[in-house]
């Protein structure tokens, strides 16, 4: 059995959202290792729940952080993707939103605080500086981009973004945890070792 | 303005620094700023003084050629703010003052390799972004206070001890949700009762002083929002100022009525953004709502005319970026009709609330005095009765030609600093009242050369910030990139002083208190 279905975002097409190969690579990587056709139904049951009720942690290290709050208020509203519940405490947290520039100084902090957290564990780097550096790339004290203290598995670029871009990188986030396989599988392609060594 | 500065030798700076606050009553050390004038020069300090009472200036630089061990004597018993901006000096040219009671590092990490603001230091080279950097960082519990030797050399120390080994130290931030950004509060505590607080600075430290001397003018413009981002108008609003008074360039009428309407905008911005997340930091979410609901009225005015919602990049050297959007007035006009109805809705839900009295009636008091010696301007410096008011003082851009009040309140706790930006709502409505239909015709912007250099000289210009006194030190060699360029932060004085308000208090009310003193930290690490 193959994850088929392509993960269904409410009001959004598929072919609307950008950067679709590489979530394609992704579904595919995951077919690779076979699909359980006893617990995928229930994979796919946890995965719609999981979607849509991530909880962010509250870390916002500048002007970023101040845009989030402005999505979390009245006008953009995240509440209406599930997203609402901010947590403080990384114990409590599904996904990372890194808003904002990570210095020399904080990145082992932020090393700690995603250790801390529990998984299955996503990380969202929102904005140019946590992208790559934004504009104070070539500063003495700034990390050139989160992905080299944590791994990032969306980013959202932009200085600050804007909240439509906030909420397209989050419901981007829903795709990836819509295919994920919970339960886990056996790899049922590869080859058995014996099977190999006949080869 | 083109700063008059007296240059002086070390050895008599400290008689002269006595003589200047007792005698002709110099209470206010504006700014203090690290220098490196090179082999030559040396490394050295400028100190800029103010008299609150009679508004005199006085701007004083020192400088010692000694790159090995450079050392100046400490003004830090003299003004409570320098014991933090000498240790900023310290961590950026290693200069060291002796006689004060605390020499750490302010912004970087302790085991950081060299003074990266020096012009000889590479702290890229130095300072590798690999493992070692990504151990927890170490944080002693025992400082250092040097002696000077009377031939001005280094002489010993004696230890100072911060926290004693039998202290109760809760550690606050760097990652909590009321400490406004990454900052970090060791509190030593007595039961619940605050017995000291030591700020740990520089998780945002970006070395936006050291990027702009390696950037042309209309470059560095861009870094100023980014460092208090809700006074970003004003920030940048200073610098064009600032490198426009250096080349004698003259802006239209249109321009500062522009550039005046946009600040007033930006206060109300921020004094919202303020008064939400001092609800929600004391558990009013409703009011949080409320404060965002209209601050995104402003943020649509902002794109309509600047494109940009909370990094605006609107104004330039020598105007603005772009002429007013038709629909500005309209919007500007719909946008005073209604905060002046909704104003009350935020006495109603929280300032006139019990709970609110309760929380925040009588805590974190500041004495006009504490808040001088502090340099705390803006809001919180008024809350407590100094009139510090940057428009009024020295009006600048169209501030001459409208009429509104100063907010001064006496009680300087907490409660005040809230009122006070509540009614500076109200007066800045006022004046975008009186403006908005009063915009003269005009350039919006003046033909500037493509590479713009200014004058050689030391400048400065301060403009009224959100959050209080925000100054550009702008010193030229005449090149097309600044020699230095430093930024008074308007939120550093507001961290200093939480040591002294917090003392006595209950950890709880804490937050509170660092809540209504209204700090941004990327403005205080820049």
């Amino acid at each position: 059995m193959e994850i088929k279905k392509r993960a269904k975002i409410k009001s959004i097409p598929y072919k609307d959202f950008k950067d679709n190969e590489t979530y394609e690579k992704l579904v595919e990587e995951l077919n690779a290792g076979g699909v359980n056709v006893l617990v995928k139904p229930f994979d796919d049951l946890i995965d719609w729940g999981r979607s849509n009720s991530l909880w962010p942690l509250t870390f916002a290290t500048s002007c970023c952080g101040i845009e989030f709050m402005a999505v979390c208020a009245a006008r953009y509203d995240i509440a209406r993707f599930g997203f609402e519940v901010t947590r403080n405490s990384p114990r409590q947290a599904d996904v990372i939103l890194v808003c904002g520039t990570i210095t020399t100084k904080m990145a082992p902090v932020l090393k700690r605080l995603y250790d801390e957290m529990a998984d299955p564990k996503y990380v969202v780097a929102i904005g140019g500086c946590s992208v790559a550096g934004g504009p104070f790339t070539k500063s003495y004290h700034v990390v050139q981009g989160v992905d080299k203290v944590i791994p990032v598995d969306v980013y959202v670029p932009g200085c600050p973004p804007r909240p439509e871009a906030f909420l397209y990188g989050m419901m981007q986030l829903q795709r990836i945890v819509k295919v994920e396989n919970y339960f886990g599988t056996t790899n049922r392609k590869q080859k058995r070792p014996k099977e190999e060594e006949k080869a | 303005m083109k700063l008059e500065i007296t240059t002086i030798e070390p050895s008599k700076l400290r008689a002269e620094l006595l003589r200047l606050r007792d005698v002709e009553k110099m209470d206010f050390l504006e700014n203090l700023v690290g220098m490196d004038w090179g082999e030559e020069g040396g490394l050295g300090v400028v100190y800029m003084l103010l008299s609150t009472e009679t508004g005199k200036r006085v701007n004083l630089r020192t400088s010692t050629t000694d790159r090995e061990h450079p050392v100046l004597p400490t003004a830090s018993d003299l003004w409570d703010i320098a014991l933090i901006y000498e240790r900023e000096v310290y961590d950026f040219y290693g200069i060291i003052f002796a006689g004060h009671p605390d020499m750490r590092r302010l912004f970087l990490r302790e085991d950081w390799k060299g003074f990266p603001m020096r012009k000889d230091d590479d702290p890229i080279a130095e300072n590798p972004f690999d493992g070692e950097h990504m151990t927890n960082e170490p944080l002693a519990d025992v400082t250092r206070q040097y002696s000077m030797n009377p031939d001005g050399t280094l002489g010993d120390y004696k230890e100072n001890v911060i926290f004693a080994p039998d202290d109760y130290v809760v550690n606050i931030g760097p990652q909590h949700p009321s400490t406004h950004g990454v900052l970090h509060f060791r509190v030593a505590l007595n039961g619940e009762i605050i017995k000291r607080v030591d700020p740990i600075l520089g998780y945002i430290h970006r070395g936006v002083e050291k990027l702009n001397e390696s950037l042309t003018y209309p470059q560095t413009l861009a870094l100023t929002d980014r460092l208090d981002y809700i006074s970003a108008q004003q920030s940048r609003h200073a610098l064009c100022a600032c490198i426009e008074q250096a080349m004698g360039v003259e802006v239209s009428d249109r321009v500062k009525v522009i550039r005046t309407m946009m600040d007033e905008l930006q206060r109300i911005d921020s004094h919202l953004l303020f008064f939400g997340c001092l609800c929600q930091d004391l558990g009013a979410t409703t009011a949080f709502l409320y404060a965002f609901r209209d601050r995104e009225k402003i943020l649509d005015i902002f794109e309509e005319t600047c494109g940009g919602r909370l990094i605006i990049n609107y104004n330039m050297i020598g105007g603005v970026q772009y002429d007013l959007h038709p629909n500005f007035q309209r919007r500007v006009k719909d946008f005073i009709k209604l905060e002046r109805k909704n104003l009350q809705e935020y006495y109603d839900i929280f300032a006139d609330n019990v709970i609110a009295h309760n929380r925040l009636d009588g805590v974190g008091v500041l004495t006009k005095e504490q808040v001088i010696s502090y340099g705390c301007t803006g809001g919180s410096g008024r809350a407590a009765g100094w009139h510090n008011d940057v428009r009024k003082l020295e009006p600048y851009a169209a501030y001459d030609r409208v009429q509104f009040n100063e907010i001064v309140l006496q009680d300087g706790d907490s409660y005040a600093r809230l009122i006070v930006r509540l009614k500076e709502i109200e007066e800045s409505l006022n004046i975008l009242e009186q403006l908005v239909d009063n915009i003269p015709e005009g350039n919006y912007k003046e033909k500037m050369k493509p590479i713009i250099k200014v004058p050689e000289g030391t400048y400065y210009n301060a403009v009224e910030a959100s959050r209080g006194r925000f100054g550009v030190f702008l010193e030229s060699h005449g090149d097309k990139t600044p020699y230095r360029l430093h930024y008074r932060a308007t939120g550093l004085p507001l961290v200093a002083v939480m040591d002294t308000a917090c003392r006595g208090e209950k950890i709880a009310d804490m937050i509170s208190i660092g809540g209504t003193l209204d700090y941004v930290v990327p403005d205080i690490d820049r």
